[in-house]
């Protein structure tokens, strides 16, 4: 059972991903990244991490894209307004995702044995437990996480007000 | 094989009809809130009403829905069709899916069945509510922007950036009730509120966390875009908002789920803040858990009552008050709010 429900969101997910990247309009292609999002939700909640699903429907979907597609509409492009870029930009982008693909199959190739031993801990997606790992085992990583979403704050902040006094 | 077989049919035609109650209720409850906000609207304003249809004209809500259903249903030449179709569906979708984590009571034994009163307890039910809160946005955007017109193009900016900057101010007034209640299921955190201190006094979160109810009902008025925060549909700056284009039914979906949003939110508030289906002098028995439901839909009555009451009163919001409001005022004083419930569980234990 839960075998089909993988199957077909991995399926949703490539196709809108793919949706995504080859539609000419750009708010259709915000529109399939959220798709895209929902069957990666999808593929958590399969995993019994509901918590990180419904934080990656609210981060991704809920907050990200709205700001995506908010800028998308300011600048209200369409066919006549949108620039048209030339080959050598489509080539460059081709190269540096194939190299990034790549990359993430080099590192994922031997992560079949990791996959089968997290699997023993059904439940440490569950709010409780992720809570308790990341106050305890990954503290550090965690609280650096957090510094550094700071400093993007301090950042944004320093942009949006260009005639700062320093 | 076959009593596992049995089992899980069981429970799959259980939540089928409660899925199925819980939608009619829904939509009935949302129909009769646009008679119930006219007639308050009547009240407030000295007048009658709607009178004519059926005695006190209850049969109104039918004669609206007729005429929606039955105008010309006009797409705009330049609009983009697909999407214009996609937005009012996709905001009556989401204004739907919330009522799934909202329990109704405690449990129903009768006729050989155990039937708990929620359709579903998942463990996070708080946060999936924020979810589909924040969701909500995208059919006013995507309306708004393949109407291929400005005004309808204003009324969808004005709702997504109001949206997301009162989402901020509700999710940290939550955290601070989960900070109290330490789940972030909803059966949990309205349970949480059974009891009563010294005997009358009923253990709602409400007299734990009044700053964060006042903070998180204003953000409720402002994500439903209810009066003083109807901005995206202001008719005196924007002719009907974020709606403009739509006609017929389209446009009856749009208002429709504002007013399915206000009966949920009602509902929420309810359940975080005001126990739920719990009220005094409540013995966790069968028969009690029957009232559950009796009590819970009478305080989610009165917060609708509330919201229209707010409507009829109170004048619109600048768009840079709003603004204002949000960052400057709410924000700051949900993290005091945070900080001060954080401080009081550390010493009070």
């Amino acid at each position: 059972m839960s075998q089909y429900l993988f199957l077909t969101l991995a399926l949703v997910s490539v196709a809108t991903a793919l949706l995504m990247v080859l539609s000419r309009n750009p708010v259709h292609s915000v529109l399939y990244l959220i798709a895209t999002f929902f069957a990666i939700a999808g593929q958590y909640v399969l995993l019994n991490a509901q918590f990180l699903a419904i934080v990656h429907i609210i981060v991704y979907a809920g907050a990200i894209m709205v700001l995506f597609l908010f800028v998308l509409m300011l600048l209200n492009l369409n066919n006549a307004t949108e620039p048209q870029k030339s080959n050598a930009w489509k080539v460059t982008g081709a190269i540096a995702s194939g190299s990034l693909l790549l990359v993430m199959v080099g590192a994922l190739k031997g992560s079949s044995a990791a996959v089968a031993q997290v699997a023993h801990k059904a439940d440490v997606g569950l709010v409780q437990n992720l809570g308790r790992v990341l106050f305890t085992d990954f503290v550090v990583p965690f609280e650096i996480a957090g510094i550094l979403f700071l400093a993007a704050m301090v950042g944004a902040v320093l942009v949006g007000k260009r005639d700062i006094k320093l | 094989m076959s009593a596992l077989l049995l089992f899980i049919s069981a429970v799959i035609i259980e939540k089928t009809a409660l899925v199925l109650v819980m939608f009619l209720i829904t939509l009935g409850i949302a129909a009769y809130s646009t008679y119930g906000e006219r007639k308050v609207a009547a009240f407030l304003q000295d007048r009658l009403g709607p009178d004519r249809a059926g005695p006190w004209g209850i049969l109104q809500p039918l004669a609206d829905g007729a005429k929606m259903f039955t105008k010309e249903d006009f797409i705009p030449k330049d609009s983009n069709k697909w999407l214009f179709i996609l937005g009012p569906g996709a905001f009556i979708f989401v204004a739907l899916m919330t009522s799934a984590v909202i329990p109704w009571g405690t449990y129903f034994t009768g006729f050989g069945l155990n039937v708990d009163l929620q359709v579903a307890d998942v463990n996070i039910g708080i946060l999936y509510v924020m979810g589909f809160v924040s969701l909500g946005v995208y059919g006013i955007m995507i309306g708004g922007w393949a109407s291929n017109n400005k005004y309808s193009l204003f009324g969808a900016i004005r709702a997504s950036s109001q949206m997301i900057s009162y989402e901020l101010a509700m999710g940290l007034s939550i955290i601070s009730v989960i900070l109290i209640t330490g789940t972030l299921s909803l059966r949990g955190i309205a349970d949480g509120q059974a009891g009563t201190w010294l005997g009358f006094i009923p253990q709602w979160n409400v007299f734990l966390q009044p700053l964060g109810f006042i903070i998180f009902f204003v953000c409720a008025l402002a994500e439903t875009n209810r009066a003083p925060f109807d901005l995206p549909e202001c008719e005196t700056e924007l002719v009907g908002g974020y709606h403009t284009e739509y006609s017929a039914m389209k446009l009856g979906s749009f208002l429709f789920a504002e007013y399915i949003n206000m009966f949920i939110s009602s509902a929420v508030i309810s359940t975080v803040y005001f126990g739920g289906y719990n009220f005094p002098g409540i013995d966790p028995s069968w028969l009690w858990g029957l009232m559950g439901p009796v009590v819970i839909f009478a305080k989610t009555f009165f917060f609708i009552f509330v919201f229209m009451w707010i409507r009829w009163t109170l004048p619109r919001f600048r768009y840079d008050q709003l603004m204002h409001l949000g960052w400057k005022s709410l924000i700051p004083l949900s993290i005091l709010n945070m900080l001060l419930t954080g401080a009081g569980i550390l010493c009070l234990g």
